[in-house]
């Protein structure tokens, strides 16, 4: 896919440390690396000055919720792109589950416009598998896909694509054109509607339905079964056990074309925050005990686990102000991904994780699975200017009202979190600069 | 004592002999033929239930007439859904009205832990979900210690559907705080997930042969069985459950003659319990409802009227 540079005045970074390593300068013109080096100068390009700054290829997250059609009362897809630009993200996917659903060409067509207009991420529609998400009849994938949309990434997020035969002829029919299959693994009949707390003594004790483990590793065990059956890539949507990464590390280890996200969230953040029944804590799949958060980091290490995926869901107050089970699922995630992950596995017990890791898991892997060639590239000469200025040391105190996302629902509130994004760029132009929305 | 009453846990064993001592002052009052006391003047107390309930609704109701508080009933129909008002909304338009207690029912497990963080007025749970029902597990246990004396090293047994069931998670709090040995019975798939280190935490024991426990308890507390739960998912037939976990007229022979049987109501017979044992000498079952209007009392004076003797 090509696309025009976008015409900005030529912009010298410099002192970025790339990927954590060793301070260099970038020139930047017309969108474009055009040379890296120490002691740069160029008479006619704005300095930035990004000294004791990492710099990252551009976030790319593979599993957004922007709410647009349907409830721009959550968010829209220009306040959703703003979040993921303060995130440090240059390119995101935006989930099916809207109203109506992304399962045809024009509905995929009038996402990506709406983000082109917005003009801060680019924004691509991941499509249905099934029409409006019903899990029955295969959406209009091919026509998705030839779409200028270009949609690539199929998934029926929120529910599950259950029946096997069902997910069988969708992973068989992408292969046409390189497509994937992003599966949110849950057995609705082992973890049904209501489901929401992670089983375990927790749940038995708060009379909370329980969203057992074993209803997401069954579906992950025969998907990547279905996939070597098929030959075909399947994706597994924000792994949250112990157990689905065994299956995955063995699917990998035989070769199958499987590879798999993590949120966040299920990076840190423990089931026991829902003894006091706060709706902010209630997502799907649902947050996991500390064995399964550190058997995640691990795998993440590892290279087991391919990315990291926000799973932002914004959602309004009221629809989170209800009973537990009648809650909203989901959390926001775009704003602090970087800094959770950087918190989480920088200096924590997951073994060697750098900065490169980092780019690794939250831009180049993405990218890859998403097939994104403009996104995710080596800060080198020639590629595309796009990329975020993270200050690494900073301390961060998560203030929920401070969020560029239309909603609240921010499990992050009054937590301190290490790393801050400073500035982002795509193709060259500024999205964030100071760690600010540029013109917002 | 705490302002709300959501849990057992919110309770201090002195709470809870204060709550049993003033429940018995008021047991007394309704065997008088004026049964109104003052204490409550001017009060405000709704009962907002969100879920059916006879019992437990008509207990408060006149705990609340007779201590003279106005007791308002409002029946909430349906569980809110994403697109009908919010909970949150719901219980602020009913607290701006002006109240002092909200007797709250909800289906959903924690909803009375949520609204009480949201409004001024004293929340009581009446039952939320499958989590607590702690006003039926102090009758309970005001029950048994009317007939047995003090609780401490008697063996209560309660048997029936734990994974859905408020009052096993009330009881097992209160009971084991009072000393009692508790041994809970079910089918594995009626177990609570996790039941294993949560027994081992909070001290009482889990058993699937209802006949090898039987012989020795003190107690025995039979819990309903939902009829949604009949229909072949958690155990194969009604009759395969009463053969297993009923408490027949068989069973009912191998208990002593002074082991109060107790049911929190509405009552399966035939199911989880036959009539012979429902209607013995020895059930507790009537004296539950009628200790149930005093236990209520009891709570509402402490939260309410407390107030001033703080």
């Amino acid at each position: 896919m090509t696309r025009q540079p976008d015409t900005t005045p030529a912009l010298l970074i410099r002192g970025a440390r790339l990927l954590g390593g060793d301070a260099a300068d970038l020139l930047v013109r017309d969108g474009v690396v055009v040379e890296v080096g120490s002691g740069l100068s160029a008479a006619d390009a704005e300095v930035l000055d990004a000294d004791g700054l990492v710099a990252l290829p551009g976030l790319v997250d593979l599993h957004t919720h922007l709410r647009e059609p349907g409830r721009e009362d959550a968010e829209t897809i220009l306040t959703g792109s703003r979040a993921a630009a303060v995130g440090g993200y240059t390119a995101v996917l935006a989930m099916a589950n809207t109203s109506p659903v992304t399962d045809t060409a024009e509905a995929a067509e009038r996402v990506h416009d709406l983000g082109r207009a917005a003009g801060i991420v680019d924004v691509h529609p991941v499509g249905a598998v099934t029409r409006g998400l019903g899990g029955e009849e295969l959406a209009e994938l091919g026509l998705m896909h030839r779409s200028r949309a270009r949609v690539r990434v199929f998934s029926d997020d929120g529910r599950c694509v259950a029946n096997p035969r069902v997910m069988r002829r969708a992973l068989e029919y992408v292969k046409a054109f390189g497509g994937v299959i992003s599966q949110h693994a849950q057995d609705p009949d082992l973890a049904g509607p209501s489901a929401c707390c992670h089983e375990g003594e927790l749940s038995g004790r708060l009379g909370l339905p329980g969203w057992p483990g074993v209803a997401e590793e069954v579906v992950v065990a025969r998907d990547v079964m279905l996939a070597r059956h098929t030959g075909s890539r399947v994706h597994v949507a924000h792994v949250s056990t112990a157990g689905s990464v065994e299956v995955v590390r063995w699917a990998k280890s035989q070769g199958i074309a499987v590879t798999a996200e993590v949120t966040p969230h299920h990076l840190l953040l423990t089931t026991d925050l829902l003894a006091g029944y706060d709706p902010t804590f209630k997502v799907n799949p649902p947050l996991r005990p500390e064995e399964d958060v550190l058997a995640l980091r691990a795998a993440l290490a590892d290279g087991t686990i391919d990315a990291v995926a926000t799973d932002h869901a914004p959602h309004a107050r009221h629809d989170k102000e209800h009973a537990f089970v009648d809650a909203a699922f989901g959390m926001l995630g775009l704003e602090t991904a970087l800094s959770v992950v950087a918190s989480v596995m920088l200096d924590g017990d997951a073994g060697e994780f750098g900065w490169a890791d980092v780019a690794r898991v939250m831009s180049t892997a993405p990218a890859a699975i998403a097939g994104l060639a403009d996104q995710g590239c080596a800060l080198e000469v020639g590629a595309p200017a796009t990329l975020t200025l993270v200050d690494p040391a900073a301390q961060v105190v998560v203030d929920r009202d401070a969020s560029v996302s239309l909603s609240r629902n921010n499990p992050w509130h009054g937590r301190t979190l290490t790393a801050q994004v400073r500035a982002t760029l795509l193709r060259g132009r500024p999205t964030v600069l100071d760690g600010t929305l540029v013109g917002g | 004592m705490k302002r709300h009453l959501l849990s057992i846990d919110d309770l201090s064993l002195d709470d809870v002999e204060t709550l049993f001592a003033t429940a018995t002052e008021m047991h007394d009052v309704q065997h008088r033929s004026v049964k109104k006391l003052p204490a409550l003047r001017g009060r405000t107390v709704i009962n907002l239930f969100f879920e059916d309930s006879t019992r437990t609704r008509s207990s408060f109701e006149i705990a609340g007439k007779w201590l003279s508080a106005d007791t308002i009933n409002i029946t909430g129909k349906g569980s809110s859904t994403s697109k009908g008002e919010s909970l949150r909304d719901t219980v602020m338009t009913i607290a701006a009205m002006g109240v002092d207690a909200l007797v709250m029912r909800h289906a959903a497990s924690g909803a009375a832990h949520q609204v009480s963080q949201w409004i001024d007025a004293s929340v009581i749970n009446a039952g939320d979900g499958t989590h607590e029902h702690p006003s039926q597990a102090l009758l309970d246990a005001y029950t048994l210690r009317r007939r047995l004396g003090s609780l401490e090293e008697r063996h209560v047994v309660v048997v029936g559907d734990l994974t859905h069931s408020r009052v096993f998670r009330s009881n097992i709090a209160l009971l084991t705080r009072l000393g009692a040995r508790v041994t809970v019975v079910a089918p594995p798939t009626l177990m609570p997930s996790g039941v294993g280190p949560w027994s081992a935490a909070a001290g009482f024991a889990t058993s699937y042969d209802l006949d090898e426990i039987l012989p020795t308890a003190d107690a025995v507390m039979m819990l309903r069985v939902q009829r949604e739960r009949m229909s072949g998912g958690y155990f194969p037939s009604p009759r395969e459950y009463t053969v297993g976990y009923g408490l027949t007229r068989d069973r009912l022979a191998v208990l002593g003659p002074d082991v109060p049987i107790c049911h929190p109501g509405p009552m399966n017979r035939g199911l989880e319990i036959a009539a012979d044992a429902a209607d013995a000498a020895q059930s507790a079952i009537l004296d539950q409802v009628s200790a149930g209007v005093a236990v209520r009392m009891a709570i509402l004076y402490h939260l309410l009227a407390g107030d001033e003797a703080r």
